[in-house]
C-alpha cells in the first residue's frame, strides 16, 4: 500500500511540518463500464467495495455517494459494537462482524479507535434476569462471550447507578466484554482509503436518479453526473432503500423512521463501558473527547426529515435519569436525527432482488453500525459469487412471504425493532 | 409536531399512538391461507419520501382513529380526517 500509515510515517511528517500527507482517497469521476456499482457510500457500501476488491476476482468497482463520504448514518450513530444476539440467524453473523472489528485496523491500516470496553445490559426484574441468562447461554453456545453479573459484581464495576430506584431496582447485568465502541467516521474513512488503494472509484456528489433495466436485468444507473453502466449493481442505501429500490419497481418490507442521538458537554472520564437501561430504552457511553453519547427509541412515525420531536427527547432523558441520576448535572450540547430503514422483523436483508443483477443490502433498522464489516464482507460475497455467505444466509427478502422472519424480540410484524 | 384532532383541537404528540400506513387494506378472506395479498398487507410498504397517509390513535384524548396526511420530508401536516369517515368513503 502506498502511503502506509505507521509510527515511522508519523515521525517523518512531524519532522517536516506535516507537509507530506496526501489525500486518503482520490476524488474519482465515473469512467467507462464497471463490473460492480455500489449505490451508497456509507459504511456498508464502502466496506462492500473494499471486500469485493480484496477477497474476490479482479474487477472494476465504483461506489456512488449522493453527498460526501460519511454524511449519512455512518457519521451520526452512537458507535456501539456488540454481538449479544439470541437467534441462530443473527448470532453467527454479528459474531463474524465482531471478529472483523477485532482485526480491522491492522487489515485496513487505519486507526478506527476500536475499543472493546464491554457492553452492560442492566437487569431490573426476575423475569429479565431469566431472559438475559437465556440470552447469555445462547451466546455462549454460539461461541460468543457473555457473563451474567450479580448485584455485587455490577456495583463493584459501576457504583454510580441508581441501585435503590423504587420503580426500577437493579439486580445485575449481562456483560459482553468484547463489545464496545468504534470511532464511526474513521470506519468510513478507513474503508474508503483502503478500497481506493485497491483501485475502487469512490464517486461523491453523484446521486442515483434511476435504475436502467433491459429484459428484466439491471444494466446501469442514471445519476446527477450522467449515465453509468454496470454489470452488477448493489444497493446499500440505508434510510433511502425504499426510494432507490422503487426506481427498479421493487417494494420492500421497510419503513423509514427518524432516530435521535445525543451528546453532553465534555466531562472527565466517568463511564468506561457501554451501559444499557433494561427497564426502558436508553444506552450510553463516553467518547474519548469526554462527551456522554446516548440514545433511545426511534421517534416512531415514518420520516425522511433527519430530525425528530421533543417527546422522544424527553423519553430518552427520563430513561437516563432513572438509571443514572447524576446525568441531570451534565448539559446536553448536541442532538441530531438520522433516517433508519426499519424492517418489519427488526432484521436486515442481504439478498438478490427480484431484478436480475441488482442486489439488496437494506433494513438495518437502528443497529447497522456494528454490522458494517460483516455486512460488507457478506454483500461482497453475494455479489461476486451469486450465492449468500453462510453467516448471512437467513437475511433473505422472501422470508416475510415464507414465514421465516427473524424476530429477535418476539413481538411480530412491527417496524420498531432491531 | 402537533396534530389537530377534529374532536379535541390541536394536541401534542405525546397524546397519540402511531399505527403506520393508512393505505394498506386488510384482505377479506380471513387469512386461512398465506396469500401474497396477506404478505403485502402485513409486511410491505410504499414508504414514500413525500406525502404519506397514516393512521394515528388519540390515545390520551377522544380515542378516535385518525387518518393524517403528512409530508415526510418536513413533518408538515396537510390534513386530518376521521378514520371512520375515510373507511365509510372507501366502502361506499
Amino acid at each position: 500500500m502506498v502511503d502506509k500509515y505507521s509510527v515511522f510515517s508519523v515521525m517523518r511528517e512531524a519532522l517536516r511540518g506535516h507537509t507530506g500527507w496526501r489525500p486518503a482517497w482520490r476524488d474519482a469521476s465515473p469512467v467507462g463500464v464497471y463490473d460492480v456499482i455500489i449505490v451508497g457510500g456509507g459504511g456498508h457500501g464502502l466496506a462492500t467495495a473494499y471486500y469485493l476488491a480484496k477477497n474476490h476476482q479482479r474487477m472494476r468497482i465504483a461506489v456512488l455517494e449522493k453527498g460526501w463520504l460519511g454524511n449519512g448514518s455512518i457519521g451520526r450513530n452512537t458507535t456501539i459494537i456488540r454481538s449479544n444476539y439470541l437467534l441462530p440467524g443473527n448470532a453467527p453473523f454479528y459474531e463474524f462482524s465482531m471478529k472483523l472489528w477485532e482485526g480491522l485496523e491492522q487489515d485496513i491500516n487505519y486507526n478506527a479507535m476500536v475499543s472493546q470496553r464491554g457492553v452492560l445490559n442492566i437487569i431490573h426484574s426476575d423475569a429479565q434476569r431469566d431472559a438475559y441468562a437465556r440470552r447469555g447461554n445462547s451466546m455462549r453456545l454460539n461461541g460468543i462471550d457473555a457473563e451474567l453479573l450479580d448485584l455485587a459484581a455490577l456495583r463493584a464495576k459501576v457504583p454510580y447507578l441508581d441501585y435503590e430506584n423504587a420503580r426500577f431496582p437493579i439486580q445485575g447485568a449481562l456483560l459482553q466484554r468484547r463489545g464496545g465502541t468504534v470511532r464511526h467516521d474513521a470506519v468510513a474513512w478507513g474503508y474508503a482509503r483502503a478500497a481506493d488503494h485497491l483501485g475502487v472509484d469512490i464517486i461523491q456528489n453523484c446521486e442515483v436518479t434511476g435504475i436502467k433495466t433491459e429484459n428484466g436485468k439491471a444494466v446501469g444507473v442514471e445519476t446527477t453526473r450522467g449515465y453509468i453502466a454496470g454489470k452488477k449493481i448493489g444497493l446499500a442505501c440505508a434510510g433511502n432503500s425504499s426510494r432507490v429500490a422503487a426506481m427498479a419497481g421493487i417494494r420492500l418490507p421497510i419503513e423509514s423512521h427518524a432516530l435521535q442521538a445525543f451528546v453532553s458537554e465534555s466531562i472527565k472520564p466517568l463511564i468506561d463501558n457501554v451501559i444499557t437501561f433494561g427497564a426502558g430504552h436508553f444506552y450510553i457511553s463516553q467518547s474519548d473527547k469526554g462527551g456522554l453519547v446516548f440514545g433511545g427509541d426511534i421517534d416512531g412515525y415514518n420520516s425522511y426529515a433527519s430530525r425528530g420531536n421533543l417527546p422522544t427527547i424527553e423519553d430518552v432523558c427520563e430513561g437516563g435519569m432513572a438509571l443514572m441520576p447524576m446525568l441531570g448535572r451534565a448539559r446536553l450540547v448536541r442532538h441530531w436525527g438520522g433516517i433508519m430503514d426499519m424492517t418489519m422483523d427488526g432484521s436486515p436483508i442481504i439478498d438478490k432482488s427480484p431484478v436480475e443483477n441488482l442486489y439488496l443490502n437494506a433494513g438495518w433498522c437502528y443497529g447497522g453500525f456494528k454490522a458494517t464489516p460483516a455486512s460488507g464482507w457478506c454483500f461482497a460475497h453475494l455479489i461476486a459469487r451469486d450465492e449468500p455467505h453462510e453467516v448471512a444466509s437467513a437475511y433473505r427478502l422472501d422470508r416475510f412471504a415464507k414465514g421465516y422472519v427473524i424476530d429477535e424480540k418476539g413481538v411480530g410484524a412491527t417496524p420498531n425493532l432491531h | 409536531m402537533r396534530i389537530h384532532c377534529p374532536h379535541c383541537g390541536e394536541r401534542g404528540l405525546q397524546e397519540f399512538l402511531y399505527h403506520g400506513d393508512a393505505t394498506v387494506t386488510r384482505p377479506r378472506d380471513g387469512g386461512a391461507e398465506p396469500t401474497p395479498e396477506w404478505t403485502d398487507y402485513v409486511y410491505f410498504r410504499e414508504n414514500p419520501n413525500g406525502v404519506h397517509r397514516e393512521l394515528w390513535y388519540h390515545n390520551v384524548g377522544c380515542h378516535a382513529w385518525l387518518v393524517v396526511t403528512r409530508n415526510l420530508r418536513n413533518h408538515q401536516i396537510m390534513a386530518v380526517e376521521s378514520a371512520y369517515d375515510v373507511a365509510l368513503g372507501r366502502s361506499s
